[in-house]
C-alpha cells in the first residue's frame, strides 16, 4: 500500500508544473470533484463549518439578539469554576484506573484465548465482544439495576458475604468508584480482538528459537509477545483514553453527576451548560479546553509508548 | 504464554465470560420475569422482580413446566375441567412473563421507537457506504488539484471529539430548520468522516491496470466505479456498514438534544424517556432494554466475521 501512495505524491507536483495550467487539471478532472462532492458538502456544513464556529463561540457571550465579543473570558469562567475543577477530577481518576485496567485485562484474556483451537477462539471472542455491541444506554440501565439498593443483586451477592448493603450510586464515597468498576468489568472488546489479532501475526519462528534457548512460556510471553504487540497496546491505549475523556452515557443514565458532583465528569458539565444552562459561549470554551486535554495526553501518551523501549 | 493447564485456561475464561455476559442474561432474565405473585404470609401480591433475594431466572419457566406436567396428567386421568385449569393457568403465566413487551408495545410506541432507529440507521449507512467509497475511490485512484488538501484537511477533523462540535451543530440546525426532524440525526451522522479513511485506504489495494482496462473498454468513470471499483471494495464496505449501522443505531448524546417529540425518539432516547418518567418498573425498563439490544446481538452473531475483519481494518495500521 505505502510505495503506491508515495508515489502517487511524487508524481503530483512535477505534473503540474511540467504539463498544464491548474484551471485545465481542474477541468480535466471535472469527475474526481463530482465524486467527492457528496461527501465535501456534509463534511463543511456539519464538520468544518462547527469546528471553526465553536472557536469562535468560545471567545463570545452568546446572546439570543447578537452575540458579544467577550475575548477570554469565558476560559478565565472555565478555569476559576469549581465545578469544572471537580469534572476534570472526577474524569481523570475515572480514566487513570480504567484504562490501564481495561488494555490489560485485554492482554490477559487474549493471551488465554490465543492458543485455544479455532471454535473456542471464536466462541470466546463472541462472548466477550457481544456486550460491547450493545448499546451504553442499555448496558447503562442494567448497572442501575444491578446496583439497586434494595433489589439489586451486588447487594445480594454482599449478603452471602455477611456485608451490609452499600447504596451504590447514591452517596458519594462510592457512586464514581460504582462507575468505575462497572467500566471495569464490561469486557474491553475491541481490545480484546485487536490483541487477537496481532498474536496471529507473531511469527512462530521467534518462539521456535526462544524455546531452543530454553525460555519457559512465560518468559516467552514476557519478552516475545509483549514487546511486540507494542503498536497495538499503543492504538489501544489512545483509544480507551480518548473514550474515557469522553465517558457521558453512563453519568447521565446512571447518577446525572451526582450526588453533588462526585460523578460529575467533562462532558456531562458540557451538556449541562450548553443545553440545560444554554450558556454556549461558556459550554464551547468548555468542550475546546477537553479538546487541548485529549490531544495533550495523546501525544504523550505516544511519545512515552513509543520511545521507552 | 505460561504453560498453563488447559483446564485452567478454560476454566478461567469461562469465569470470565460469565461476568461479560452477565448484565445482558439480567436483561433478559428481568424482562421475563413474572410480574407477582401472592404472598401467604404477608397476604398481599408481591412483585418478583423486586424481590430480595433476587430471582436469578425467569420463574414463569418452572411454573410453566409444572402445569404442562400436570395438565398432561390430568388428561391422561380423563379430569377434562382439571386439564383446561392448568391450561389457563399455562396461557396466563405466558402473557404475564411477556406483559413487559406488550405493554411497551401497545401503551409506550416503543414499535414506533424501534422503526425509527431503523430506518435512520440504514439511510444513514446506505448514504455512508456510497458516498464514502466515492470518495476514497477518487483519493485513492485520481490525481487532482487539491487532493492531499482535502484528505489531510478530513482526516484533521478525526482527532477532534465530537463534543467540540455540539454547540455549533445545534445552532445550525436550528438554522437550517431541522431541529426536532429526524434529518437532524441524518445529516450530522452522514457527514461522520472516518469511512472515508478507511474506504481510501482500502481502494488502494485495487490494481490501476483494472481501472485502465475498464477506461480502455471505454466504460465512463461511473460506470468504472460502479462496476469494477465497489464489488472489488466489497470486504471494506461490509466492515463499514456494520460498524454505521452500530454507531447510529447506538447513538445517545446527540438524539437527546435535537429529538423532543416523543414520536420521534430513536430506541436509546425512548429508553431514557422511560427510565426518566419514573413509573416504569425494572422489568418494563429491563423488556425496553431487551427490544433494543436484539437487533444488535442478531447483527452480531450473522456477521461477526466481519466485525472482526472491520476492527482489524481499522485498527492496525503500519
Amino acid at each position: 500500500m505505502k510505495p503506491v501512495q508515495h508515489a502517487a505524491n511524487a508524481a503530483n507536483p512535477v505534473d503540474f508544473a511540467k504539463k498544464t495550467s491548474l484551471f485545465t487539471q481542474i477541468k480535466k478532472n471535472y469527475s474526481a470533484y463530482l465524486f467527492l462532492l457528496p461527501k465535501l458538502i456534509l463534511f463543511v456544513a456539519f464538520i468544518a463549518i462547527p469546528v471553526v464556529w465553536a472557536f469562535v463561540l468560545s471567545f463570545q457571550e452568546y446572546k439570543i439578539f447578537g452575540s458579544e465579543w467577550a475575548g477570554f473570558d469565558n476560559y478565565v469562567k472555565v478555569f476559576q469554576s469549581s465545578a469544572f475543577y471537580d469534572a476534570l477530577k472526577n474524569t481523570f481518576v475515572f480514566t487513570l484506573v480504567t484504562v490501564p485496567f481495561n488494555v490489560i485485562s485485554a492482554l490477559i484474556i487474549a493471551s488465554l484465548i490465543h492458543p485455544l483451537g479455532k471454535w473456542s477462539q471464536s466462541f470466546f471472542r463472541g462472548a466477550f465482544y457481544l456486550p460491547t455491541v450493545t448499546s451504553m444506554v442499555i448496558v447503562a440501565m442494567v448497572w442501575r439495576w444491578m446496583y439497586n439498593y434494595d433489589f439489586g443483586l451486588f447487594n445480594y451477592v454482599l449478603g452471602w458475604f455477611g456485608m451490609d448493603p452499600v447504596n451504590w450510586l447514591g452517596q458519594t464515597s462510592t457512586a464514581l468508584w460504582s462507575l468505575i468498576i462497572m467500566q471495569c468489568l464490561i469486557p474491553f472488546g475491541v481490545g480484546i480482538i485487536l490483541y487477537l489479532a496481532a498474536m496471529g501475526s507473531i511469527s512462530n519462528s521467534l518462539y521456535e528459537a526462544a524455546t531452543i534457548d530454553g525460555a519457559n512460556g512465560f518468559q516467552k510471553w514476557l519478552h516475545i509477545t509483549i514487546p511486540l504487540l507494542k503498536p497495538t497496546t499503543l492504538y489501544l491505549v489512545l483509544l480507551s483514553t480518548i473514550g474515557s475523556f469522553q465517558v457521558f452515557t453512563q453519568i447521565i443514565m446512571m447518577t446525572g453527576g451526582g450526588p453533588g458532583t462526585s460523578t460529575e465528569t467533562l462532558v456531562h458539565l458540557i451538556y449541562k451548560t450548553g443545553f440545560r444552562d444554554f450558556e454556549f459561549g461558556y459550554a464551547s470554551a468548555q468542550s475546546i479546553v477537553l479538546f487541548f486535554i485529549i490531544l495533550i495526553f495523546s501525544i504523550i501518551q505516544f511519545r512515552v509508548l513509543r520511545y521507552d523501549d | 504464554m505460561p504453560k498453563l493447564n488447559k483446564t485452567i485456561i478454560y476454566a478461567l475464561l469461562i469465569v470470565f465470560s460469565i461476568v461479560s455476559l452477565l448484565p445482558l442474561y439480567w436483561v433478559f432474565s428481568t424482562s421475563l420475569q413474572l410480574s407477582s405473585y401472592q404472598d401467604e404470609d404477608l397476604e398481599r401480591s408481591v412483585s418478583y422482580v423486586d424481590s430480595n433475594p433476587p430471582k436469578m431466572y425467569p420463574m414463569g419457566i418452572p411454573e410453566y413446566f409444572e402445569h404442562w406436567g400436570k395438565a398432561r396428567d390430568a388428561e391422561k386421568a380423563g379430569d377434562d375441567k382439571d386439564a383446561a385449569y392448568h391450561r389457563e393457568v399455562m396461557h396466563e403465566i405466558v402473557t404475564d412473563s411477556f406483559s413487559g413487551f406488550t405493554t411497551l408495545f401497545t401503551k409506550n410506541n416503543i414499535g414506533r421507537w424501534f422503526l425509527n432507529s431503523i430506518y435512520i440507521a440504514v439511510i444513514v449507512t446506505v448514504g455512508i457506504l456510497l458516498f464514502d467509497s466515492m470518495a476514497g475511490y477518487v483519493l485513492a485512484k485520481k490525481q487532482f488539484p487539491g487532493r492531499n488538501l482535502i484528505f489531510y484537511c478530513i482526516v484533521g477533523t478525526m482527532m477532534i471529539p465530537g463534543q467540540v462540535t455540539l454547540v455549533p451543530m445545534f445552532m445550525m440546525v436550528k438554522n437550517l430548520g431541522i431541529m426536532d426532524t429526524h434529518w437532524a440525526l441524518i445529516f450530522p451522522d452522514l457527514s461522520m468522516v472516518f469511512g472515508v479513511f478507511l474506504m481510501r485506504q482500502f481502494m488502494y489495494s485495487i490494481p490501476d491496470e483494472l481501472l485502465d482496462a475498464a477506461r480502455i473498454d471505454g466504460a465512463g468513470e461511473w460506470k468504472t466505479f460502479w462496476q469494477i471499483v465497489l464489488p472489488l471494495a466489497r470486504p471494506g464496505l461490509a466492515a463499514l456498514g456494520i460498524f454505521t449501522f452500530m454507531n447510529v443505531w447506538n447513538s445517545f448524546l446527540w438524539p437527546i438534544i435535537v429529538l423532543n417529540d416523543a414520536d420521534l425518539y430513536t430506541l436509546p432516547v425512548g429508553l431514557k424517556s422511560l427510565q426518566d418518567a419514573n413509573l416504569a418498573s425494572f422489568k418494563l425498563l429491563m423488556s425496553g432494554a431487551a427490544i433494543a439490544s436484539v437487533p444488535m446481538i442478531i447483527v452480531f452473531v450473522l456477521f461477526q466475521r466481519h466485525f472482526v475483519k472491520g476492527l482489524t481494518l481499522g485498527g492496525v495500521k503500519e
